[in-house]
């Protein structure tokens, strides 16, 4: 059970830390704001629960220490990483900031469009 | 909701208070049998078994997490691949949900969900503005989005 245990909290932490990694490559390689912050804010987000979930697991197994502020710490990235994602992609797209040359659709420009014709 | 869950504390209380026993086991099979009590009782009630909601939102959060998971290894590996072969580009998506709070849960849903952005909800409340990673077919992915999200919220609200 205790090396079990162990290999769990390894893969856990070791999966976080990877994760992190990745995103950051993301944001290195991906072409425009938002789909850098597809990268920055979810797989961050992803990365940063995983390990905060394997030390809150090693803490409850093996020094009998149930840490209640590692599960707020948790709760607390789950509930305003998509807001600030959210935010920040808003904010760039009100501001002007141009898609991707690549970008097949934007639903949002016509929908603005026609609204100004109406009006 | 709120009324079924206090009637419960109360049952639980009463049950704790008839053994003179103050522990958190005592508490604990009060409170069951209260789920139990009011489970049998249902029907006096004007709204739904509480429990059947919270049945739901814990369907949500596994949902969710599953949906997280998944999608969050889709991005990796295109972030990984040696050419970028995505087609990013923003849908909208026409929501049945009406409350604020739906629409935030969806959202905020959506958001979490690697590969889809929400970038802006229209004034009325109607209307999704989502950037996707990868719009392979944006009704297929508007489509997979109402079917779970949407399905397991409204479960949640209005059982």
């Amino acid at each position: 059970m205790s090396q079990f245990g162990e290999i769990l909290i390894g893969i856990l932490i070791l999966a976080g830390a990877l994760i992190s990694a990745l995103s950051a490559f993301g944001l290195i390689r991906l072409p425009d704001v938002y789909l850098r912050s597809h990268a920055a804010t979810k797989s961050a987000t992803l990365g940063v629960l995983l390990i905060l979930l394997g030390v809150f697991l090693y803490f409850a197994f093996y020094l009998d220490h149930v840490s209640a502020k590692l599960l707020l710490g948790i709760l607390f990235v789950f509930v305003t990483a998509p807001v600030a994602g959210h935010l920040n992609g808003r904010a760039a797209y009100r501001t002007g900031v141009p898609l991707w040359k690549k970008s097949v659709q934007d639903d949002w420009a016509q929908q603005s469009l026609e609204q100004e014709k109406g009006e | 909701m709120a009324l079924q869950l206090l009637l419960n504390l109360i049952i639980a209380f009463v049950w704790m208070f008839l053994f003179n026993d103050w522990s958190f086991q005592r508490l604990l099979v009060g409170y069951l049998l209260g789920v139990l009590l009011i489970g049998l009782l249902h029907r006096f009630w004007p709204h739904e078994f509480y429990m059947k909601r919270l049945w739901a939102i814990v369907k949500l959060l596994l949902l969710f997490v599953k949906e997280l998971l998944i999608s969050s290894f889709a991005v990796m590996v295109q972030i990984v691949k040696p050419r970028l072969s995505i087609r990013p580009g923003i849908f909208a998506l026409k929501t049945e949900l009406k409350s604020d709070w739906e629409i935030t849960i969806l959202s905020c849903l959506i958001c979490l969900t690697p590969g889809t952005l929400t970038l802006d909800v229209s004034k009325d409340g109607q209307i999704l503005y989502i950037h996707a990673m990868d719009i392979e077919d944006a009704d297929e992915l508007s489509k997979q989005i109402k079917e779970t999200f949407e399905k397991a919220i409204l479960e949640v609200t209005r059982p």
